[in-house]
């Protein structure tokens, strides 16, 4: 036969609890708890509530650009609970409710969008990644962080955060094609928001998926209800148990939206359909979960009063904490360059002078420094 | 004649080459619906058509390599890189393809394509947004390296390298996008690439700029006593040599000043020329007043970092009087 079948394969859409209500029991089942679900709505709707009050600080001028990551929140906390401790986040910048989760301190990710390098000083222990602002390049660094645990016979894994427009970078198909020739235990979360900016996936790829992608790699994939936490918890505790156990990766396409501007210095109405923004609000995945838990007798007014209050608490403290920090010395812009400071650069940090005459010992004869006074 | 910003400037000379000539198209992230990220190419997509005005896949390799492509077959690509900071993956396509065809095909195929990049910090952007890669570009042959400091120069030198028939990559500095208006004429004009442009004329000191940095530097002129003689670059490859040497050997005295980093930044390259060519009429060390050696903060920090004009002004009076 001239002509033959070379290649087939059908990729599973997983939905467990839909936006009207919907819910599959069966494949529930050994999922998310009553107790976890609540847990969980309870961290996605404080990760909400730190939308809001970052994007009031930056239009009063109190913060710099920040990235709203509201709708994105169960596939950001869903994927993270599939995650032990010892296990890697890679993200980029629109998961909080994942690096939250993992550990990482809410003042951290505040500190960055505050244009200052100690929100990315990640705590000892807090198996997580800065933020990472080029898209799509962080992906590989994931492959060599599960590679080095699988040389070392750990049993962990490494999930790296991006979205659908990362995957035209030519790095995410490095990264793909790496982690699975390799075979380092590797979860590529992609989270499937619609929107590269003002991009919409329809131009920014021709494939009717973004999961199919892997296929090319030969890589295991599935494509989830991103707002459904039951769906991308599942499948992610399935990638997770596949790496542990195999070594192998998995791709997830976790299908969300964008429901901010891509960040507060975007105004998404100069592109996008307000119906558009309309209809997936009625996905809400806080919404959807809140009603299940309604639902199961688990949750009420009163309990989302109580907890609106304490998110808010929350959040106000992290950003107290945030605010509360000293002013980094400029000593800061030359120490951590190398682990020891080249002579030269010594000078300029001790002189906060590039010059030569300046940098002489009779520099104190000329007028104070430029740089200096800003953080005396 | 209407005063603009820069971005206005850039988005006149944008509509005006390609209302003029067919072969000139944009492509980029957000330069199409959205009009770019800085809205530099505001209304072109509305009337040139999406053909013209592209929003590409988000591919900073793919949107420099395929513009090559572009003007290998005729055409004049103007392809945007969204920040300075995205150029990594492109920088294998303008460094090792578009600057070397010229060289290695002896001529036969040629890149006649002109990279935007808003470039340089100050502006409270995050991470990666706020570097000033010129020298990075100058070092490779085979580009041409042009960085505007006023909305008069950045329509004139963009005309020119639309037009040029070599790859030029051309760095807007966003901290003066919107920072001030000038009278731009509604004409065509160019303004040519290589050739400086002396702000003010002076006797005892040559400051040396280029982008942003010149705004600094005309502030420090105003506050030190010594006669200052300004020079704007305008083009970091191929530099205006003779303007420079010339004013020197009439000082005996420079001050150059940027953004970037200081070591191997392209005033190290100034310098050397300067005392290859003025030696004997040196009167004091070329002073260099740049970034540091470090990577550049975040923006609590950045303007510790940026060369402002308290250290220009210092730097001057350190070179007038020694």
């Amino acid at each position: 036969m001239p002509l033959e079948r070379a290649y087939g394969a059908e990729i599973q859409r997983l939905s467990i609890l839909d936006e009207h209500g919907n819910f599959d029991e069966k494949l529930a089942k050994g999922t998310l708890s009553v107790d976890d679900v609540v847990a969980l709505y309870r961290h996605m709707t404080t990760c909400r509530q730190l939308d809001e009050i970052a994007f009031k600080l930056q239009r009063s001028g109190r913060m710099g650009t920040y990235p709203q990551n509201k709708g994105q929140e169960a596939a950001a906390a869903g994927t993270a609970f599939a995650l032990e401790r010892s296990d890697w986040i890679v993200p980029c910048y629109r998961e909080n409710a994942a690096l939250f989760w993992h550990g990482l301190p809410m003042e951290y990710v505040l500190l960055h969008w505050m244009g200052d390098e100690r929100g990315n000083q990640i705590p000892e222990g807090v198996n997580v990644l800065p933020l990472s602002i080029p898209i799509g390049t962080h992906m590989l660094h994931a492959v060599g962080i599960a590679w080095a645990a699988k040389l070392r016979g750990e049993r962990t894994v490494a999930a790296a955060y991006f979205g659908d427009g990362a995957t035209s970078e030519g790095d995410f198909h490095e990264a793909m094609n790496f982690a699975s020739t390799l075979r380092v235990p590797t979860i590529f979360v992609c989270q499937n928001n619609r929107w590269a900016i003002s991009v919409p996936i329809e131009k920014q790829m021709a494939s009717e998926t973004v999961v199919q992608k892997a296929l090319a790699y030969g890589m295991d994939c599935i494509q989830v209800d991103g707002n459904d936490l039951f769906a991308v918890y599942k499948a992610m505790r399935d990638a997770v148990k596949l790496g542990r156990e195999t070594g192998k990766p998995t791709f997830i396409e976790a299908v969300t939206y964008r429901m901010g501007d891509h960040t507060t210095a975007d105004d998404a109405r100069r592109y996008r359909d307000p119906a558009e923004v309309e209809e997936w609000a009625n996905k809400c995945p806080l919404k959807r979960l809140r009603g299940w838990l309604e639902g199961q007798g688990a949750w009420d007014q009163e309990r989302e009063d109580a907890l609106v209050a304490e998110a808010e608490e929350v959040v106000n403290a992290a950003v107290k904490r945030a605010f509360d920090i000293e002013k980094p010395s400029t000593d800061d812009i030359f120490n951590y360059t190398f682990a020891e400071i080249p002579a030269d650069l010594k000078l300029q940090r001790d002189t906060l002078r590039t010059n030569s005459l300046s940098q002489m010992p009779q520099q104190e004869t000329l007028r104070p420094a430029a740089g200096r006074h800003q953080t005396a | 004649m209407a005063e603009l910003t820069v971005v206005q400037a850039i988005n006149l000379a944008l509509a005006q080459e390609m209302a003029k000539d067919s072969r000139v198209v944009l492509l980029g992230e957000d330069v199409g619906k959205n009009g770019g990220v800085f809205r530099v190419t505001e209304g072109l997509q509305e009337r040139f058509g999406e053909d013209r005005v592209v929003d590409t896949p988000l591919a900073e390799s793919g949107i420099v390599a395929t513009a090559i492509g572009l003007a290998m077959n005729g055409m004049r690509p103007v392809p945007e890189i969204q920040f300075e900071g995205f150029l990594g993956p492109a920088y294998d396509q303008i460094v090792h393809h578009a600057g070397r065809y010229r060289t290695r095909s002896r001529g036969a195929v040629t890149i006649p394509m002109t990279v935007r990049v808003p470039v340089g910090g100050g502006i409270h952007a995050p991470e990666l947004h706020s570097d000033s890669p010129e020298a990075i570009y100058a070092h490779h042959p085979g580009i041409k390296v042009v960085m505007p400091s006023s909305p008069y120069d950045a329509k004139g030198l963009l005309i020119s390298a639309i037009r040029d028939p070599d790859p030029v990559m051309f760095f807007e500095p966003k901290r003066i996008y919107r920072a001030f208006r000038e009278e731009v004429p509604e004409e065509e004009y160019t303004v040519p690439i290589g050739k400086a442009k002396i702000i003010e004329e002076g006797e005892d000191v040559t400051v040396v700029s280029w982008g942003a940095p010149v705004i600094q530097c005309i502030k420090a002129m105003d506050e030190v006593e010594s006669s200052v003689e300004l020079i704007d670059l305008r083009t970091v490859y191929p530099w205006d040599i003779e303007t420079v040497v010339e004013s020197v050997n009439k000082t005996g005295r420079c001050v150059v000043v940027h953004e970037a980093a200081r070591t191997a930044g392209y005033g190290a390259e100034i310098a050397t020329t300067i005392q290859e060519r003025c030696f004997l009429r040196l009167e004091a060390p070329v002073q260099r007043v740049t970034g540091f050696d470090t990577v550049m903060p975040y923006y609590k920090l950045e303007m510790d970092y940026l060369p402002e004009a308290p250290r220009i002004v210092e730097a001057i009076e350190a070179c007038a009087a020694y």
